[in-house]
């Protein structure tokens, strides 16, 4: 048992998802976890094994879960916009939703949720911000279609978008703390310095730390 | 069902056998030794029959406890003393299956009330010196867990790694969390809930009143009056064999194909592919189970409610639990429908507790568990290796 941990299976120049890594980052090693949206728990793996967090999952896909299940993660079916309200008051140190707040029916009640289970929350999200989809839709005249957002508008999950300032306008609204925030440009790099007008041109995607 | 009397005393005489000396281990209980009952009354002595496959290690943290269903018994992976069949869960328990028998040591009791070693109603009442009957005291599925806690303490066995079943054996893997759960490290319930539904006491209760409207059944002294009311108790099995199926399986395997008969008779004969097949189901049964057994099991499970047994919240049963659990319900399941292991990953999440859930994808209804459904395979071995590495197992170490 005291083998070497092997490196999780993540390419980090998988750019569409290096904000997974961005969030193993600002979650503290050996603390309590919830991954909602936990894909193939992908996410999971990362936190149990490189940081020895206490990781549980929530997925909507059954799929998913009989993934993640079977590789020994402790996953469950369930809907973020039903299912955390049986969660009891922070149940988590961090309570993670990954790339999956735009795909929530009530992103509010969700994000509401979130900050009552979690003490912590870290949310994700593709920024609708950014400078290639206010183009496209600018200039196309077209619903954007970008590598992070790739469906069709008739067939996209993704049914409530949101801008880098949206979020933190609706963080403001219900008075939860942003401890940190993060944009990546389409190269996965960090756009720390400059400020938010440019972030929300040039930021791909996003994440950020709050608590209440 | 023309079935000449004495036909099948064999089979009888082979599965009567089992009550008194069962083909497998068996520990007997002293009557100074009692087991307490949710009834108040006290079965003393008692026994308990069990198989065991692998080996138990060193400090002995590599036990899974498996739970039979209603009608299962402690054979799981060998043939069957009395049908001669494969255990009943063979395609799950054995060296490089599932539950893996070179690495864990699988242990499966009987249940008290059972009729294959266990004390249950057709063994004998130390008191008339005659088969308990309708004299043995009403049992309860805390009842039976309680009989397996006491295996394990004379095993010397503090906590097991995993206890795992289906349907009834499920809910007594909710009972064990719920009941003792410092002894139990991680818990697979399978197509089960936390309590008996209305309906599934309607259905057993058609069974009993099947078994008890056979005159053979004597009013439950049938033993002694040399009888057996095998007609009522394979209409029960029948009745109830339905529930475990699905719609589309039936339809899927019989259709309203004919048996061996190219136009239906007229006549009330098993015109039907799926009435001989239930017939020969029927029949089957009652050579391998007692009635009396039947009646008093499927008590047990009506009477199973853990949330009442807990002032009403289903949470309070596992408040402060830290046992790992994994779910596993099936989408054909009419029987426990997925609905109930969803009520019981809440009652989980509202203690915050480490808990998986997994709804498999089959059309093959309640009985998918006993079933080839490589999904079900791949999530018990996946969270049981999961749960040994937790627990500090070696990865490559056999029991020995």
């Amino acid at each position: 048992m005291d083998a070497p941990v092997p490196p999780p299976d993540v390419k980090t120049t998988d750019t569409s998802r290096v904000d997974l890594l961005l969030i193993a980052e600002m979650v503290a090693p050996g603390s309590r976890v919830l991954d909602i949206g936990c894909g193939d728990g992908t996410l999971l793996r990362i936190l149990s094994e490189k940081h020895g967090v206490d990781g549980r999952g929530i997925e909507l896909s059954q799929a998913g879960v009989n993934q993640c299940v079977a590789q020994g993660l402790s996953v469950i079916q369930g809907d973020a916009d039903t299912d955390l309200v049986h969660y009891p008051d922070a149940a988590f140190d961090y309570a993670i939703l990954s790339r999956t707040i735009q795909a929530t029916r009530n992103p509010r009640h969700v994000l509401e949720q979130l900050l009552r289970i979690g003490k912590r929350v870290v949310v994700s999200f593709p920024n609708f911000g950014h400078w290639r989809v206010r183009a496209q839709l600018m200039f196309g005249g077209r619903m954007p279609q970008t590598d992070n957002l790739p469906e069709s508008w008739y067939n996209t999950p993704n049914i409530h978008l949101c801008t880098i300032k949206d979020f933190l306008a609706l963080c403001k609204d219900m008075g939860a703390k942003v401890e940190r925030g993060v944009s990546l440009n389409a190269y996965g790099t960090k756009l720390m310095s400059m400020p938010l007008a440019a972030q929300n041109l040039f930021g791909e995607q996003a994440v950020f730390l709050l608590s209440r | 069902m023309n079935e000449t009397p004495g036909a099948d005393s064999f089979a009888e005489l082979k599965r009567r056998q089992q009550v008194t000396d069962p083909h497998s281990e068996v520990v007997h209980f002293p009557a100074s030794e009692g087991l307490s009952l949710d009834s108040g009354a006290v079965l003393a002595p008692f026994s308990v029959a069990y198989k065991t496959y692998g080996t138990l290690n060193a400090d002995k943290s590599n036990l899974v406890l498996v739970c039979h269903a209603l009608t299962g018994d402690q054979h799981v992976a060998n043939p069957h003393p009395v049908t001669g069949k494969p255990g009943w869960w063979e395609t799950m328990v054995g060296p490089g299956k599932p539950i893996d028998t070179d690495r864990y040591f699988v242990l499966c009791p009987n249940v008290i009330g059972g009729c294959m070693g266990s004390t249950g109603p057709s063994s004998m009442n130390p008191e008339t010196g005659r088969p308990y009957g309708p004299d043995f005291p009403v049992i309860t599925l805390r009842d039976m867990v309680r009989a397996q806690a006491r295996l394990l303490d004379h095993l010397g066995v503090d906590q097991v790694l995993s206890v795992i079943g289906g349907s009834m054996g499920g809910m007594q893997v909710l009972e064990w969390a719920a009941t003792y759960k410092e002894r139990v490290f991680s818990a697979i319930p399978i197509a089960c809930a936390a309590r008996h539904s209305s309906q599934n006491i309607a259905f057993h209760e058609v069974g009993r009143q099947a078994v008890m409207a056979d005159p053979d059944w004597c009013g439950g002294h049938y033993h002694q009056e040399g009888k057996s009311p095998r007609k009522g108790l394979a209409v029960a099995r029948m009745a109830a064999h339905i529930t475990y199926l699905s719609d589309r399986a039936l339809h899927t395997k019989f259709g309203r194909n004919l048996q061996d008969r190219e136009e239906v008779t007229f006549g009330f004969d098993a015109d039907f592919q799926v009435e001989s097949y239930l017939r020969h189901q029927g029949m089957s049964f009652v050579d391998r189970f007692d009635a009396n057994s039947y009646l008093y099991i499927t008590r047990a499970m009506d009477y199973f409610d853990i949330a009442a047994d807990h002032g009403g919240v289903l949470a309070n049963a596992f408040a402060g639990t830290k046992t790992r659990f994994c779910l596993i319900s099936f989408t054909s399941d009419w029987l426990f429908p997925t609905k109930e292991s969803r009520e019981v990953v809440h009652a989980l999440n509202a203690v915050a507790a480490n808990v998986s859930f997994v709804e498999i994808d089959s059309n093959k209804g309640h009985d998918a568990f006993l079933l080839h459904e490589p999904e079900l395979f791949d999530t018990v071995r996946g969270f049981l290796s999961a749960a040994a590495r937790q627990r500090g197992l070696d990865e490559t170490a056999t029991g020995a």
